[in-house]
């Protein structure tokens, strides 16, 4: 046989009508990966971005150095943070095909990223989210008729009727605006920490993409300026498998993990159980330590399951398996969690039912008082005028006559 | 009243600033220990240390990013990239982060970045270290554009840019850093010293963005233009002893769209000039808008003078330049009754 080149096209493992195969997944059982201390250099930690940091076993039980020991309350807010999340996602789906908003994006399946992560920082720290962080809003507790009043683009849009759905901000929250164009707040975080470094402070920026997203430029120009100048922050690849159709092996994750990335940049990389709320936290408390006392910045790859599809306007049983999630083998999050606390006998099936009865009857709620301020569809909007205010601070005259133009054009 | 060039006059402007306000820094690729390789930023970071100027990576997309980062953070990020061909990497995070942030957050974020950039020819530089891209930059809402001709203007545009809570764009005609230019590469250099807008003050002060200037008052055709080619249109009027309105745009965006109208009714006549290539230039924009406004006034169709729509040679440097030649075609062009 001559040898020859040949071109390599990605292939995922199982398509629609398949058994699902998930026998490429490298995991590590829970407790196996030592937790080493948050100033060892770089070249001492390179397992971290091979192994899977796991707290979570398959008896529910905490264990290992990553093992958090929080406190039962804590993990109940967290499930309910987690809960809540998935309601809110679930309502909002149905809004969308119920033709209420025009477009949504659920984070089923990769609840706990946001909520243990944001439950692992402090208020002050600066959150740079994709467009699947809703659990970010729900934990730092903005109440979800703002979240709502977005999506149904009423007369309480928060952003004026000028982004899509999900796209959130929240200044007082410290959340960044959510962009909708792909990686632009990777490097945008990396910047924010610098600056806080450059002023003495020790608030800590932290960002997420999805693995797809790693591929854009903007990955590669954070983590290079992440690591020149030891910026205090937390990169996380959310690797929840697809990027819509394209399974991670186009991204990049078929030859090495994306946490790998890291140390090949010269910062740490940990791979974490996404679907494990204690890991997650554990490795964010990590991170975030490392960060604040000046020991670098850390890549975080959170090995989670896009449950969901990728939004409102795709179907993914054209390019996976229908039961795909069923087979994860890292589980549900929020299931995990749930066990976890019946376990430790701090939760039961029948105070998790009257929880969801209760966050139910919330988002219901909430959702009635939002669609009072009106819906994308029938009204009341936003003043047109305001379309032309915050392009700039001031507004030039170009603008101020192009609204004169456009009042006249509807009639005053 | 101190004399100084445009490289000068912008180091007095960043120097002013780093000192008066703690949340300025300024980033970019050789800025800092080397002082930049046009010396704009020379002495700036030993005299304000590693952490107000930083020398950065070779990724001009990240040194916008970033500055995006810092600006959200407080701080007021002078971003340099050193030349204006190299920052299309960074047009993503210009055209869709910075210049839209306050637009999409409803005034909850926004980032006061100055971006500096070296633009244009004539100083040998190939298709690579030549260019003329304001244009593409006027053409997104949510930046300001700006591009001084003399260290008067240079100094008091970049303070009021780094002043400035929106986005700004800042582009230095280098052809001009050291002298004006008329075109004519065979006479001797002539230095800022000798002109009356090389006299620049010490201290703080500002020209104001959006105000375009008569740099020489005329009547009989109107000259718009900006950079490099206010000289070369002075000089080519001055031979041909037309008594041309000259007026230095200044700022693109936003546009000083009455003192140019107000001098095209006056005189009847307009010539366009820039170096940049023709079409879609920043001067279909100013020709558009000027017919609009003044086309019962006009007496004559309204002449553009640019560079060829090719990409910037550099072997023909002289022959792609919009030269004294070609501006003074299109004066004759434009003086013409039929």
């Amino acid at each position: 046989m001559p040898r020859r080149s040949r071109l390599h096209t990605p292939q995922p493992h199982s398509r629609p009508g398949e058994e699902p195969d998930f026998s490429y997944l490298e995991t590590s059982p829970a407790g196996a990966v030592a937790r080493p201390d948050v100033n060892a250099r770089v070249r001492d930690i390179g397992n971290l971005a091979v192994d899977l940091v796991r707290v979570l076993d398959e008896g529910h039980r905490a264990v290992g150095p990553w093992h958090p020991h929080l406190d039962p309350p804590e993990l109940q807010v967290g499930l309910r943070h987690m809960l809540l999340t998935r309601i809110f996602d679930d309502r909002m789906q149905r809004a969308q095909r119920a033709g209420k908003i025009s477009f949504y994006m659920r984070s089923f399946g990769e609840e706990a990223v946001s909520v243990a992560q944001c439950m692992a920082l402090r208020p002050r720290d600066m959150l740079f989210p994709s467009y699947r962080n809703q659990g970010l809003y729900v934990t730092r507790g903005r109440p979800l008729v703002d979240l709502m009043c977005q999506l149904l683009s009423n007369t309480r849009d928060m952003c004026k009727g000028r982004q899509l759905p999900v796209m959130y901000h929240w200044a007082g929250g410290r959340i960044f605006s959510i962009s909708g164009n792909l990686t632009t707040q990777f490097p945008q975080a990396v910047g924010w920490a610098m600056a806080a470094a450059i002023k003495g402070e020790d608030d800590i920026a932290v960002s997420w993409i999805g693995e797809g997203s790693s591929a854009e430029a903007d990955f590669h120009h954070a983590m290079l300026f992440a690591s020149v100048y030891q910026a205090p922050v937390i990169l996380n690849v959310v690797n929840n498998q697809w990027a819509i159709s394209t399974f991670q092996g186009f991204a990049g994750g078929e030859q090495r993990s994306f946490a790998a990335r890291g140390p090949g940049y010269g910062m740490a990389g940990v791979r974490v159980d996404g679907n494990d709320f204690l890991a997650v936290y554990a490795v964010t408390q990590w991170a975030a330590e490392r960060a604040r006392t000046g020991a670098g910045p850390t890549l975080v790859e959170h090995v989670t399951y896009r449950g969901a599809a990728h939004s409102t306007s795709d179907d993914p049983s054209r390019y996976r398996p229908k039961d795909d999630y069923e087979k994860w083998p890292l589980g549900d999050p929020l299931e995990r969690l749930k066990n976890h606390l019946i376990a430790l006998g701090e939760w039961s099936d029948e105070r998790h039912a009257a929880l969801a009865r209760e966050l139910e009857e919330h988002v219901l709620e909430s959702w009635k008082e939002a669609v009072q301020y009106g819906t994308l569809a029938d009204g009341p909007r936003l003043s047109r005028d305001l379309m032309f205010e915050d392009v700039f601070k001031e507004m030039p005259v170009h603008l101020s006559r192009q609204r004169e133009q456009l009042r006249a054009e509807q009639g005053g | 009243m101190p004399r100084m060039n445009m490289i000068q006059a912008l180091n007095s402007a960043m120097d002013i600033m780093l000192a008066r306000d703690p949340n300025v820094v300024v980033l970019g690729e050789d800025v800092g220990y080397f002082g930049g390789v046009f010396r704009v930023t020379d002495g700036l970071q030993r005299k304000y240390g590693e952490h107000r100027v930083l020398d950065t990576p070779i990724a001009e997309g990240a040194i916008v990013g970033a500055a995006i980062g810092m600006g959200v953070n407080g701080l007021r990020p002078v971003a340099e990239v050193q030349f204006a061909d190299y920052i299309y990497p960074a047009c993503d995070q210009i055209f869709s982060e910075l210049a839209r942030l306050r637009y999409r957050s409803a005034g909850e974020f926004w980032a006061p970045v100055t971006i500096r950039t070296p633009c244009g020819g004539g100083i040998r530089g190939g298709q690579t270290h030549s260019q003329s891209p304001e244009g593409i930059f006027t053409h997104v809402c949510g930046i300001k554009v700006v591009m001084p001709a003399n260290p008067y203007d240079a100094k008091g545009l970049l303070i009021a840019s780094i002043e400035d809570d929106d986005p700004v764009v800042f582009f230095e005609p280098k052809r001009i850093y050291n002298g004006p230019f008329d075109g004519d590469p065979n006479k001797p250099a002539v230095p800022w010293s000798t002109h009356p807008r090389g006299e620049v003050p010490e201290g703080h002060y500002t020209v104001p963005i959006g105000k375009a200037e008569i740099v020489r008052k005329g009547s009989q055709v109107t000259i718009v233009t900006y950079g490099t080619m206010i000289y070369v249109c002075e000089a080519a009027a001055r031979n041909l002893g037309i008594d041309a309105e000259i007026i230095d745009v200044r700022t693109m965006v936003p546009l000083d769209v009455d003192t140019i109208c107000t001098s095209v009714k006056k005189t009847g006549r307009c010539l366009i000039a820039h170096e940049a290539t023709r079409f879609s230039g920043f001067g279909a924009e100013l020709s558009a808008t000027i017919q609009e406004q003044c086309f019962w006034n006009l007496e004559a169709p309204i002449q553009r003078v640019a560079g060829w729509d090719t990409p910037y040679p550099h072997a023909f440097e002289w022959e792609y330049f919009p030269g004294p030649a070609r501006v003074a075609t299109g004066l004759k062009a434009v003086m013409e009754t039929p």
